[in-house]
């Protein structure tokens, strides 16, 4: 065998080596959320005093003020392994598993507080003793808890279990996040699985749980899975019809990119048809196989959750649900190829201009591939202050093409930061003015009034709100009033006027 | 109670009746076009559709101009083709003369949500290709109404002007649809508002329809619309 030659690399390995590492280190993290988010086993996200909160295995605790950025926040009194928490009426219940000797031997304990707020004088926590266990004998593995407020008649239920065995449902009291009959025989729903919680949705109960392995990194197989059933006890089925008592479960979502493992969903409903989930990946490739906790997009097609995808940067055509056509500058366009006159139609197949196939005349084309317009060409007969905003059909031209990238520094909201929008090859930027209309600036300045935060709602469109009328709590969104006029008004979750399809042009 | 208000609108319905016949003649035959969409307006003044509609105008016959594009478009409505054109509230019957040809303002009420300018124009045996419309009409509000936006349709291009401000613009050759071009937020002021538009048509079909929506983007109905007096043709 020939031994290896160690050699030292030439100047030119060495710099494309260098330019290798700095691509590796430039690479935006698949993880969209900043900050300190280093979890494993992240509860429901809660709201407090306008923060939000999670917890996980461990006593970890991450706190944001934005939903973007994370930071590490003040370890509750109990601590122990995938807590889940829920907030009914004043109060802050946080379900927390331990171990009482060995797994399958454990169990699940409750306390509360009216404040996740280390500094508010309601911040503190009270014991109120154990809610399900299991005696390490039972066919269950008393742990990781799944908190369920029934919409539909206000019943709170508890899941709980973890691979030893069943998924377990018991009742709770919602005056106590207590079991109301702790005699009551927990009812078997799941089996095989971990960290379960229950949604309503349109009708159906569904239950998430976590199949495959945890806590391995890179090697670990969590995936999250569903079944629906018509009532809260079961059955839960997945889309085959197999019940995940006998191990179904539809895939909601998988390792992707450049995370592996998730696990332990959550849900966010932030009302006007915008939900997203929570979840923990067991690795993070971008952030040395870390496990992390994420915040993406909850989608629903055709009556199954589907988990959506963080925004990705790019140029996009940005096209009203209502009305078909797209946003672009109030410039005269130019048509793609250039300005050509309405020719006469071909006189048929042999005749003048037929091209023996396509037909002549206007048909025939101009030969040739056509490029792409060239934004820096058609630009010059721009205004060069701000312009108008309006709506048309989409014809590939350059006025009609918008950049969106994230900016940083400016802070977030659940799940990402805020974006700036851009004429693709101009700084061009997509602002309202101080009337509350839709205005495209000369350039990017970074002001409140030209950062817009996408949120997907869960048909897959899109909502496109202002981050200045956030900070004023208003619901104001990109509004499709007219065929060929947008302007920015209050969202209203019934109507189309406030949907968009960002389409890659 | 007899007084002259209604001795005058009694005279005005009693002209206006009179003048139906002529209409009819001038717009076409009912049985056979929709031209009867369009007829002389029989009352002093009307509310618009329950949608909102304005459906009472005074119209000039059509002026040639070519062109459909953004510029071409602003080109034609920014050339004078007579005095005061941007300004002036015209009445039924007025003439204007544009490159040596007399042009007749005609005050129509239409029936439906939009105003028909093919038989319009071809009604008074005028072009209805490549050429430009004016329409004026005149909404008296009850009160100032803030933060309303004009909401209008048209075949082809055209441009909107409310009391003498430019608030719309859509281009191209394209088809009439209820709230294609919407202006930005305005004000109505108490009493006369002057809405004016040029209509610019390549070819074929050419029609508008115009009305007001309030800050819900729904439509405006508590206004009246006026053109002034229907003179006898």
């Amino acid at each position: 065998m020939k031994p290896i030659q160690h050699t030292q690399p030439s100047p030119l390995v060495r710099t494309i080596l260098l330019f290798l590492i700095f691509i590796t280190l430039w690479i935006q993290p698949s993880s969209a959320l900043d900050g300190q988010i280093q979890i494993h086993d992240p509860s429901t996200i809660a709201l407090c005093d306008g923060k939000f909160y999670t917890y996980g295995t461990g006593g970890t605790t991450l706190v944001s003020d934005d939903g973007w950025t994370w930071s590490r926040g003040v370890t509750p009194p109990r601590r122990g392994m995938a807590p889940d928490i829920i907030h009914i009426g004043d109060r802050y219940y946080l379900y927390i598993a331990a171990n009482i000797g060995a797994q399958p031997k454990a169990a699940i304990n409750m306390i509360s507080s009216k404040s996740l707020n280390p500094d508010s004088p309601d911040y503190k926590w009270e014991e109120c003793g154990v809610v399900a266990s299991s005696d390490g004998v039972e066919f269950c593995n008393a742990i990781d808890p799944g908190l369920f407020l029934d919409p539909t008649d206000g019943k709170l239920w508890m899941v709980y279990g973890s691979y030893f065995g069943y998924i377990r449902l018991v009742q709770l009291d919602p005056r106590t996040g207590k079991r109301i009959d702790p005699n009551d025989k927990p009812i078997d729903i799941a089996i095989n699985c971990e960290a379960s919680v229950m949604i309503y949705h349109d009708g159906w109960y569904y239950l998430l749980a976590t199949h495959g392995s945890c806590c391995r990194g890179a090697d670990s197989g969590y995936n999250i899975r569903v079944g629906r059933a018509r009532k809260v006890t079961g059955p839960f089925l997945d889309h085959t019809g197999l019940d995940m008592l006998e191990g179904g479960g539809k895939l909601f979502v998988g390792s992707g990119g450049r995370v592996i493992g998730p696990g332990h969903f959550g849900l966010i409903d932030l009302g006007d048809g915008v939900q997203k989930f929570s979840c923990h990946y067991e690795a993070d490739l971008d952030r040395g196989g870390a496990s992390v906790i994420d915040i993406r997009p909850l989608l629903w097609k055709d009556g199954w959750p589907v988990a959506g995808d963080h925004f990705k940067e790019g140029t996009y055509q940005i096209e009203s649900v209502r009305t078909g056509t797209t946003i672009e500058l109030a410039v005269e366009g130019v048509p793609v190829g250039g300005r050509r006159v309405r020719g006469p139609r071909p006189a048929g197949p042999g005749g003048p201009g037929a091209d023996g196939g396509g037909g002549g005349g206007i048909f025939a084309g101009q030969g040739g591939v056509i490029p792409s317009q060239d934004v820096a060409q058609v630009s010059t007969s721009w205004p060069a202050g701000n312009i108008d905003i309006r709506m048309s059909n989409y014809l590939c031209q350059a006025q009609q093409k918008w950049t969106i990238t994230s900016v940083t520094n400016v802070g977030g909201y659940l799940g990402s930061p805020y974006f700036k929008i851009t004429i693709a090859g101009t700084d061009r930027t997509l602002a309202v003015d101080e009337d509350g209309e839709l205005v495209a600036l000369p350039a990017f300045s970074g002001g409140p009034e030209q950062l817009w935060r996408l949120d997907q709602l869960t048909d897959g469109t899109w909502r496109i709100m202002p981050k200045f009328a956030l900070a004023a709590k208003e619901s104001l969104a990109i509004s499709a009033i007219g065929n060929s006029f947008a302007t920015i008004a209050k969202f209203d979750p019934t109507s189309a006027k406030q949907r968009w399809i960002l389409k890659t042009p | 109670m007899i007084t002259l208000r209604n001795i005058r609108m009694t005279a005005f319905v009693v002209l206006a009746g009179s003048m139906f016949l002529a209409m009819a003649v001038a717009f076409g035959n009912a049985a056979r076009n929709p031209a009867t969409s369009l007829t002389r307006p029989a009352t002093a003044e009307r509310s618009p559709d329950p949608r909102g509609f304005i459906q009472r105008w005074i119209i000039l016959e059509p002026i040639p101009a070519t062109g459909l594009t953004d510029s071409a478009v602003q080109a034609a409505v920014k050339k004078e083709y007579f005095p005061n054109q941007l300004t002036i509230i015209p009445h039924d019957g007025d003439k204007v003369t544009v490159g040596g040809t007399e042009l007749a303002w005609h005050a129509v009420d239409t029936s439906d949500y939009n105003v028909n300018l093919y038989y319009f124009a071809s009604g008074f045996g005028k072009p209805t290709s490549n050429v430009l419309f004016w329409a004026v009409t005149t909404i008296n509000c009850p009160q100032e109404m803030p933060g309303v936006r004009l909401s209008i349709g048209s075949n082809a291009a055209s441009v909107w002007w409310v009391n003498g401000k430019e608030v719309i613009g859509i281009y191209g050759d394209r088809q009439t649809v209820i709230d294609d071009g919407v202006s930005k937020r305005l004000t109505l002021k108490k009493g006369p508002n002057v809405i004016r538009c040029a209509v610019v048509n390549g070819g074929g079909a050419t029609d508008f329809c115009a009305r007001f929506l309030d800050g819900e983007d729904e439509p405006l109905t508590g206004f009246t619309v006026s053109v002034g007096a229907v003179k006898q043709p």
